[in-house]
């Protein structure tokens, strides 16, 4: 053992002697907020280690945990993945579920907004099985009331025309195919002019002059004279014009989704239908609660049947 | 055994000096009780700090820092009992005292009074620093450093101290 050189001694006895009186005094001071001195002094000093211990502790434990002690980690990561999965399918389930119910909560109110006319909610069932054709199959036919060359819409605009039904089936062809078309106006314009199908996700209007004035994103409507269609059923909006040989060109995006359809709406009558403004009586159109404009369709007086 | 040696230090030499068997026990124990008990009679002897000037003096004499010390720490502790004070505050101050005493003389020649007079003024000054210092980091008080009662006492009792340490001389053995 190394001795304490004898001119040092003193300076450790007083060291040690006055270190003895600071502890004798620590013990008896008591501080009003956090206790003996003594007390404050010893937690003080021994937290940092107690605290350095628990993190290494921790840290040895989670690197256990984390990295040794898997054996239950793979299986619970399996059943996690399958309940995942579970939840994931639930989920896109309810989302379905919530966004049929908003197109069917569509279609009442257009029903409901159009009590006079005679119309049938039905569901898309099928679509054609050849790509060039765009043709889709309703769930509703003959006993439903179903009648060819009846129109189909939806409450944003037009769908559509049967070309075929059947005793609970219903074929449809889409306005988008090439050999559909609909008697069609300008809306501010009244410019008249059919809108056929292109086979393209597009429509196209066919007779507009040259001389007359078109401009983008003016809305097109049904004329009616087509005798399928009601007067000012929304048809699309025109989204490029130029100018042709002999007419102009003009493109018209579909106001219906014809891409995504699930319900849809056939009027059942081939009379003519004209709309009723709704408010203010000027306004050819209302806007709906989506932002697309809602026509009010009443049955007009029959002028003449058209089989 | 002599009664008296020499301690050299450098090219100085440095008497250390014995007391009569019991001097320096009595010594302590009357300045403690005289230091309880007069300022009774006598407020104003409250600025005379007896115990202090014992543990100064017999440091200086005897000239053992060891022994200093100690007697600094049993006089500290004993005053510390009889007052209200936390045991150890004038334990510490008065330790540290006797231990500096005890150095100091043995190095310096201290048998004059003025330099008696200067080592006591310079020692209670540090004591009263030592008892603030211990008071305001151990017991959270906040005491001031210097007041003007403090440089009273350092005066009164420096000069005291001149004839209280001639008086004490009178017990050493020849």
């Amino acid at each position: 053992m190394v001795g304490i050189p004898s001119r040092h001694r003193s300076l450790f006895l007083l060291t040690g002697v006055v270190l003895l009186q600071v502890l004798l005094l620590a013990v008896q001071i008591k501080r009003d907020s956090q206790g003996r001195l003594i007390r404050v002094w010893t937690v003080s000093a021994v937290s940092p280690v107690e605290r350095s211990g628990a993190w290494g502790i921790g840290k040895i434990r989670d690197a256990w945990r984390h990295y040794f002690a898997l054996s239950d980690t793979a299986r619970a990561n399996e059943g996690l993945r399958r309940e995942n999965g579970q939840l994931k399918l639930e989920i896109m389930q309810l989302q379905s579920k919530s966004a049929e119910a908003d197109r069917l909560a569509a279609l009442l109110n257009f029903k409901q907004t159009q009590a006079k006319v005679p119309m049938v909610a039905a569901r898309v069932i099928g679509s054609s099985a050849d790509a060039n054709s765009a043709v889709i199959y309703l769930d509703q036919g003959l006993r439903g009331g179903i009648r060819k060359n009846m129109g189909v819409i939806t409450p944003e605009g037009v769908v559509g025309k049967v070309i075929e039904s059947f005793r609970d089936t219903s074929q449809v062809l889409l306005l988008t195919d090439r050999d559909s078309g609909v008697g069609a106006m300008i809306a501010g314009t009244r410019i008249q002019s059919p809108v056929g199908g292109t086979g393209e996700p597009f429509l196209n209007m066919k007779y507009v002059g040259n001389d007359d004035e078109v401009s983008v994103g003016s809305r097109v409507v049904t004329s009616g004279m087509d005798r399928i269609f009601p007067k000012d059923l929304p048809v699309g909006v025109i989204t490029q014009v130029k100018p042709g040989g002999q007419y102009k060109q003009i493109r018209v995006r579909p106001s219906a989704n014809i891409e995504k359809l699930e319900e849809v709406i056939v009027l059942l009558t081939t009379d003519p239908l004209a709309l009723k403004p709704e408010t203010p009586p000027t306004a050819a159109t209302a806007p709906s609660a989506s932002g697309q404009p809602v026509s009010r369709l009443t049955n007009t007086k029959p002028a003449e049947k058209h089989p | 055994m002599n009664d008296t040696f020499d301690l050299r230090i450098g090219e100085s030499h440095i008497e250390v000096h014995k007391f009569h068997g019991g001097t320096i026990l009595l010594c302590m124990i009357f300045a403690l009780v005289l230091q309880a008990f007069l300022p009774v009679y006598i407020p104003k002897a409250s600025v005379l700090d007896l115990p202090l000037l014992i543990t100064i003096y017999f440091g200086l004499s005897r000239r053992n820092p060891s022994t200093g010390l100690l007697l600094g720490t049993l006089i500290g502790l004993l005053q510390d009992s009889l007052s209200k004070t936390p045991l150890g505050l004038f334990g510490i101050a008065k330790t540290v005292i006797g231990y500096l005493a005890s150095s100091i003389g043995a190095r310096l020649d201290t048998e004059h009074p003025l330099a008696r007079f200067a080592l006591t003024f310079a020692f209670f000054a540090l004591h009263q620093g030592i008892v603030v210092l211990v008071q305001k980091l151990l017991l959270a008080q906040p005491q001031p450093w210097f007041t003007m009662r403090l440089g009273i006492a350092c005066l009164v009792n420096s000069v005291l101290a001149v004839f209280l340490y001639y008086f004490l001389d009178r017990f050493r053995k020849s």
